[in-house]
This record gives structure tokens, C-alpha cells and sequence, in this order.
């Protein structure tokens, strides 16, 4: 039994890249992935912004060998899921290999349109699109094209859901039970989670501008992230460094409301915390916080009371990159931690774009350009949800 | 990994939530839909709040509430749940308003209490409990899944005691969409001969079960969970065999030393020709004990198997309208599950 989880390979796809690589770019240029919907058919197109990722499900299904009818949500996770175990140039036949996935509607984008048919008259409708209308469906579609078999699971708690998924694949690893995981999340944009953010009156009508004073909400974005995570004994057989280690993990709920933020911001509080203290680590060792920062009223005002109990007088750089990539949910938590493993890698502190006017009454605020040449020791990742469910990752340099 | 089971909680098709004698009167039933039956939750739940709460929450929030009781735990050190459909209602609701009102003027209600997580959320809100929350949704792995990563918390020593459940619920539209994947029986049933009258299809069910995992054990524990293993799409039957052995060997057993083995054949003639092959070879009809007639198929039904061994080793007594006979005291008792003849589970569980 090794203590030590390292990320090995790195796949992401959203709104600002089809590739982990697109995705650096465009958060160097300070590109956002926010506009108009191509792809999602909804009422509220030209009235709700949303960060869709640039390909129709056609390509998407070409560049995966899948049938076209396939879900958005379980194409998007084969581009990533891929993209990760190709740049780790790991051999997985040899291992004991896993895929711990998370995503929040499974293939919603399919079912939604085949319960239109099926509300009309219940003989009526594809069944091929409520086929894999599960969460757990998703994940097996990805895991067979991936051809994992060992330990296949998903994760499901809201927001927070892909973090989840990257700390229980390292707990796997850790007690010997694997000795590699795929581990991230999906999820595509569905009328389903659009409209139900909407009923929350909680979506911008602009680009959204998380940790603003002004703020005005959040975008729903889409995509998916998973990092390939390795245990020390399979990390030594790697050709390249990894890029990073996960040294800590915390889960916790905020046990306040069902989708509302305590304003303590207990739950996440105790998942900063408790990450730190897993790892061994203090307040003033963290280099950067990529925040969970979704751009509502209530997530920033919590998640910042939070930081400033936590990190008072030793704030770190910190930013939200949904403000390119929109709020992912079931993705966000992998996406980010894609993004805070490069963030080390590159020495970078990404933007948090848009923001003109700093939350009033904290001591800290979030960083407007792009911090190069930095040397990033350790990266905390938060990522909360509905349900109360906070979850912070914690990735630091390989020594 | 070993836990105890300190109590055991389930809402099911028969009368299994307060029950005063385990399974006294067996419910038989004459549909291919077998329906929960629910307590009168007032007794557990705020009764302003039971209006807003669909029936997955209220069986999740109930069970979970009376296995804490039971095993006298105000706060648990984690709350972790599977849940294949998760919340099918409130999905169904809101997506109803979405379609037939084009998007416009809906109601967030449903769309709130629709994410997989709600029922583990509101037990953590019931409880005020900020500690590990975690929620499982891997199809006919969800409980075994929850039920493995609450084993490694005690394992790591993060947690000492976890609360653990399997829940799933089925609705109108749930059933009318599965049904049309041709899963259940569509002639006559009779839930009393689902195994000696063979045919196509099984028959719905749905329910909560929801236990206390401890690591240390205590006393009025049901009884211990030895081990747990799950094996997804087998070769052939004598794959499973030989799983089963290697799963039996790696605990000092051979097949012979298990007391009882509640093994989840469900009516559906090719399921259970495959269960049949790769269990005769094993064990003899006196060991066996199938359980699903009793709750229904569905994919987390291996919480309900769970609530039902605990029972009975804490009972030392299997239920008098189940198939098996067998010589007391009962010591070991193996469950074995299968979802499909996909997903497989093996639980191990040994008397205290």
C-alpha cells in the first residue's frame, strides 16, 4: 500500500478546446467558449448563453467510431477519456486499470426528446435514445470502447460529482485495489438542466462574471475532463514525468438547504480544510485556488466567506475559469482538475475573465490576467453542489 | 475489509419496515408490478415537509432515519447511497411541465429534488451531518458500489460508523418504458410460483434499504459483512463458479460450509436457467433461497438481500414461507446477486 497518487495523463473537451492542449491555449489568450447554441435546440436560444462545445454529435461520432444516435454526454467522454490514457502512453493491457466516471443527467439529451414522443402516447418513441438514459449506461459505453473492465463505477452528486469521482479512483488505488483509474466526469447540455437553472433564476443573460460584486449568475457549459491517475509503483514505469501528484482530497456537506450555500460556507470550508490537512499542508502553502466560482450570488458570497476564514492573512492567487468554460456540472470537477494539473505544469494562473468590480468585504480578489513564470507547488480545486455536496481536490508539483 | 452491521432498515414490497416477526406473512402478488409498502411516515419525517418529498426521498429519508435509531447513531462519520434510476418522479415531473409548457413558466420544485444525490442530501440535511456524502449511480452495481467505498472509509479509518443504502423507485412512466424493453412478465403472475412456473420476463419492483456499518463489533450487532466482490458480464456459468470458489477460498470456505445462500433468480426463464447452472453445481436446493419473488427485480434490490441475510443470522430462523430448510445455528450465509446476468455480486456474511 503506496500513499502516493500521481496524474499521469490529462483529456479534456468543452467550450474553449477539443483537446487539453486547445483548452491551455485559449485560457493563455483569455478566450472564452460563451454564445449562442448550435447544437442545443431550446426556447431559449438568443435569451441564455451557453459555453457548447464546437462540434456537432456527427463529428463528435466520427472522431469516436460510434453510432451517430449515441449521447452527447458518453461522446464527449470518450473524446476525453482517450485523450488522458494517450498522453499517459501507458500500456493498460498489463494493468489493473479502472474508470471511476461522474456525470449529473446521463443521456438526458436523448431521453428529453424521446419522452416527447412518449408523453403523446406511451407505445410512441425511439427506445434506442432511453437506452442508456442512466448515469451508470454513460459510464459502460465509455468503459467498453475503452475496453476497462477491472472496476468500472460512477459518481453522482451534482456539482461536485467528477471530484468525487477523481478522489474515489485515488482511495482505489490506494488500497491496492487498482493500480491506474480514468477519473473525471461528463456532461452535455441538455433542455433538461438548462430549464431547471433557469426556474432557479440563477442563469446570466450576459457572459457571466464570477466573483463580481455585480454578478449576475452563471452559464451552463458542457464537456467533459478526466485525468489518468496512477499508483507510485506503475508512475515509476512511466516514460515521462507525471505532472503532477493528488496529495489531498476532502469531502464534506454543507447540510444547510437542498441547493442554496450556507453563508459561512461551512461545507466549503471543510472540504478546503480537510484537503489541506490530508496532504499535510498549511493555508500559505497553497499557490493558487481554482475556485468553483459558478458567478451566482449565493455560490461566490459562500464559497468566498470560506476562503477568507480559511487562508486570512495568506491568500493565494485565485480565479474561476468557468468564466471560459461555463458551468460544466457533472464535468466541471474533472475539466478543472485538468486545468489546475496544467496550471503547475505551465507555471500559469489562469484569468477569471469579466471581472470589473471585486466582491465587496473580503480581503482577497480574484486574479484579471494571466500570471506566467509562476512557481505553483500546490493547486486547490473546488468543486460544490446541489445537496450540499463540497468536494475539494488537492494537486501538487512532484518533487 | 470487514464491517458489522449494527441495524438494517427496509421499505420494500413486503412488510419489512417495523416488522415485529421477520417476514411473518409473505405478501404474494398477482401483477408484474410490485409496489412499495409504506409506512405512515409522520412518525419519522416533518409532515409539512413529507408534501413536498417524492417517495424515493421518503423511503430513502425513513429507513435511513430508523437504521440510525436502531443502531443508536445520532451522527454518522459518512453517508454514502446507490440508486440505479435515482429520482424518477421529480425527473418525470419536471420534464413533463418542460415539454408540454415549451420551456416556459416552470415550477424549479421538481427539477430541485431530481438530482441522484437528493435522498443521501436530505438525510445529511435531516441530520445536520457535514461529513463524507457520497452517491453511487452504476446501474446494477449502485448499492454494491456505495456499499465498497463505505467498507474502505472503515478500512482507512476516516469513519466509524457509515450509513449506507440502496434506494430506487419506480413510476408510471418508468415502468411503461422498461416494459417496452420487454423486462417483465406480461401473462398471468403468481409471485408464489415465480420459480416453478418459468417464463419470459421478471416482475418491477422498487424500495429502500439502508444500514449501519461499523468497524469495530458490538453488541446487538446483526451480524458481520466478511467481504463483498462484484464481477460485471461473466464468460459462462462455470466462470461464476469458479468466482464464487475463489470468492469462498479467499475467506477459508469451501460452498459446503455455507449455511445459506440467497441467490436472485427473478421468474425470467433464461436468467434463471443461467443462475440454475451455475448454482446447482455448487450447492445442494437445501442451501439455496431465492429472494426475489418477495421485492421484485430491479438493480439495487441487493439492498432488500442484504436487509434480508442480516435478519435472518441475527433471527437465527429463515423466514417459514421461504424455500429453504435448514438446521440452526446458521452461521454463514452467502448472497448472491445478479442484475441481468450482467452485473454479479458475492456479499459474505457471518453470524455474531
Amino acid at each position: 500500500m503506496s500513499d502516493k497518487v500521481y496524474i499521469a495523463g490529462l483529456g479534456a473537451i468543452c467550450a474553449i478546446g477539443n483537446t487539453a492542449d486547445e483548452c491551455l491555449a485559449s485560457l493563455k489568450k483569455g478566450q472564452d467558449g460563451i454564445g449562442e447554441p448550435s447544437y442545443l435546440r431550446t426556447a431559449h436560444a438568443g435569451e441564455i448563453p451557453v459555453a457548447e462545445v464546437k462540434l456537432s454529435n456527427t463529428q463528435l461520432a466520427e472522431m469516436t467510431d460510434m453510432p451517430s444516435g449515441t449521447s452527447r454526454t458518453a461522446l464527449l467522454s470518450i473524446v476525453a477519456t482517450k485523450a488522458a490514457i494517450q498522453d499517459a502512453g501507458l500500456d493498460l493491457s498489463t494493468l489493473r486499470i479502472g474508470l471511476i466516471s461522474a456525470n449529473t443527467v446521463g443521456g438526458m439529451d436523448k431521453s428529453e426528446d424521446f419522452f416527447a414522443d412518449f408523453m403523446a402516447n406511451e407505445q410512441a418513441g425511439d427506445l434506442a435514445m432511453v437506452r442508456h438514459h442512466e448515469c451508470g449506461s454513460v459510464t459502460e459505453l465509455v468503459a467498453d470502447q475503452l475496453g476497462i473492465k477491472n472496476y468500472v463505477t460512477t459518481i453522482s452528486t451534482a456539482c461536485s460529482s467528477s471530484a468525487n469521482a477523481i478522489a474515489h479512483a485515488a482511495r482505489l488505488i490506494k488500497a491496492g485495489m487498482l493500480e491506474a483509474a480514468v477519473a473525471g466526469g461528463t456532461d452535455a447540455l441538455t433542455r433538461f438542466t438548462l430549464n431547471g437553472f433557469n426556474t432557479l433564476m440563477i442563469l446570466d443573460r450576459q457572459r457571466c462574471q464570477p466573483f463580481d460584486e455585480n454578478r449576475r449568475g452563471l452559464n451552463l457549459g458542457e464537456g467533459a475532463g478526466y485525468v489518468l491517475l496512477v499508483s507510485e509503483k506503475t508512475a515509476a514505469t512511466l516514460t515521462k514525468q507525471p505532472y503532477a501528484q493528488l496529495s489531498g482530497y476532502a469531502n464534506a456537506n454543507d447540510a444547510y438547504h437542498q441547493t442554496a450555500s450556507s453563508p459561512e460556507g461551512t461545507g466549503s470550508y471543510l472540504s478546503m480544510s480537510n484537503a489541506l490537512e490530508r496532504a499535510g499542508l498549511q493555508p500559505k502553502d497553497i499557490s493558487y485556488i481554482n475556485l468553483h466560482g459558478t458567478g451566482t450570488n449565493n455560490n461566490d458570497q459562500s464559497e468566498a466567506t470560506a476562503i477568507q476564514r480559511l487562508f486570512h492573512p495568506h491568500f493565494p492567487p485565485v480565479s474561476s475559469t468557468k468564466s471560459f468554460t461555463g458551468h460544466t456540472l457533472g464535468a466541471s470537477g474533472g475539466i478543472e482538475a485538468v486545468f489546475s494539473v496544467l496550471a503547475i505544469a505551465n507555471g500559469l494562473v489562469f484569468p477569471n475573465l469579466r471581472l470589473q468590480e471585486p466582491m465587496e468585504g473580503f480581503d482577497f480578489s480574484p486574479e484579471r490576467e494571466l500570471l506566467t513564470g509562476k512557481q505553483l507547488n500546490h493547486v486547490l480545486s473546488n468543486s460544490f453542489g446541489f445537496g450540499g455536496n463540497c468536494t475539494s481536490l488537492l494537486f501538487s508539483k512532484v518533487s | 475489509m470487514k464491517a458489522y452491521i449494527r441495524s438494517a432498515s427496509a421499505i420494500t414490497a413486503q412488510n419489512t419496515f417495523e416488522q415485529e416477526q421477520l417476514l411473518n406473512e409473505i405478501i404474494n402478488y398477482e401483477t408484474a408490478r410490485l409496489k412499495a409498502i409504506e409506512p405512515d411516515y409522520k412518525q419519522y419525517l416533518d409532515p409539512k415537509a413529507i408534501r413536498r418529498m417524492s417517495r424515493i426521498v421518503k423511503m430513502g429519508l425513513t429507513t435511513a432515519k430508523d437504521a440510525l435509531q436502531q443502531a443508536g447513531v445520532d451522527q454518522p462519520d459518512a453517508i454514502v447511497t446507490g440508486t440505479a434510476y435515482g429520482c424518477l418522479e421529480d425527473t418525470g415531473v419536471f420534464l413533463r411541465g418542460m415539454i408540454g409548457q415549451q420551456e416556459q413558466d416552470l415550477s424549479p420544485t421538481a427539477f430541485i429534488q431530481s438530482t441522484h444525490n437528493t435522498v443521501g442530501a436530505q438525510i445529511a440535511l435531516n441530520l445536520k451531518c457535514h461529513r463524507y456524502n457520497n452517491t453511487f449511480v452504476h446501474k446494477g452495481f449502485s448499492f454494491e458500489n456505495a456499499l465498497i467505498d463505505a467498507m474502505l472509509l472503515l478500512a482507512e479509518g476516516d469513519a466509524q460508523q457509515v450509513l449506507v443504502g440502496a434506494i430506487d423507485e419506480l413510476t408510471d412512466d418508468s415502468f411503461a418504458i422498461l416494459n417496452r424493453f420487454d423486462l417483465y412478465k406480461t401473462g398471468d403472475v403468481n409471485t408464489a410460483t415465480l420459480y416453478t412456473e418459468p417464463s419470459a420476463g421478471t416482475i418491477a419492483g422498487e424500495g429502500s434499504a439502508f444500514f449501519v456499518l461499523d468497524s469495530a463489533p458490538k453488541n446487538g450487532d446483526l451480524c458481520a459483512l466478511g467481504a463483498i466482490e462484484i464481477f460485471y458480464n461473466p464468460e459462462s456459468a462455470a466462470d461464476v463458479q469458479q468466482k464464487i470458489t475463489a470468492f469462498l477460498s479467499a475467506q477459508s470456505l469451501t460452498a459446503g460450509d455455507i449455511n445459506l445462500v440467497l441467490i436472485g433468480k427473478n421468474g425470467d426463464e433464461k436468467t434463471d436457467q443461467f443462475v440454475d447452472q451455475f448454482a446447482n453445481g455448487l450447492f445442494n436446493d437445501l442451501q439455496l433461497c431465492a429472494f426475489k419473488h418477495l421485492f421484485g427485480e430491479y438493480p439495487t434490490v441487493s439492498g432488500p438481500a442484504l436487509w434480508l441475510g442480516a435478519e435472518v443470522l441475527k433471527n437465527q430462523a429463515v423466514p417459514k414461507g421461504l424455500t429453504a430448510s435448514v438446521n440452526t445455528p446458521l452461521n454463514k450465509l452467502l448472497i448472491i446477486n445478479q442484475y441481468k446476468n450482467k452485473y454479479f455480486s458475492l456479499m459474505l456474511l457471518s453470524a455474531v
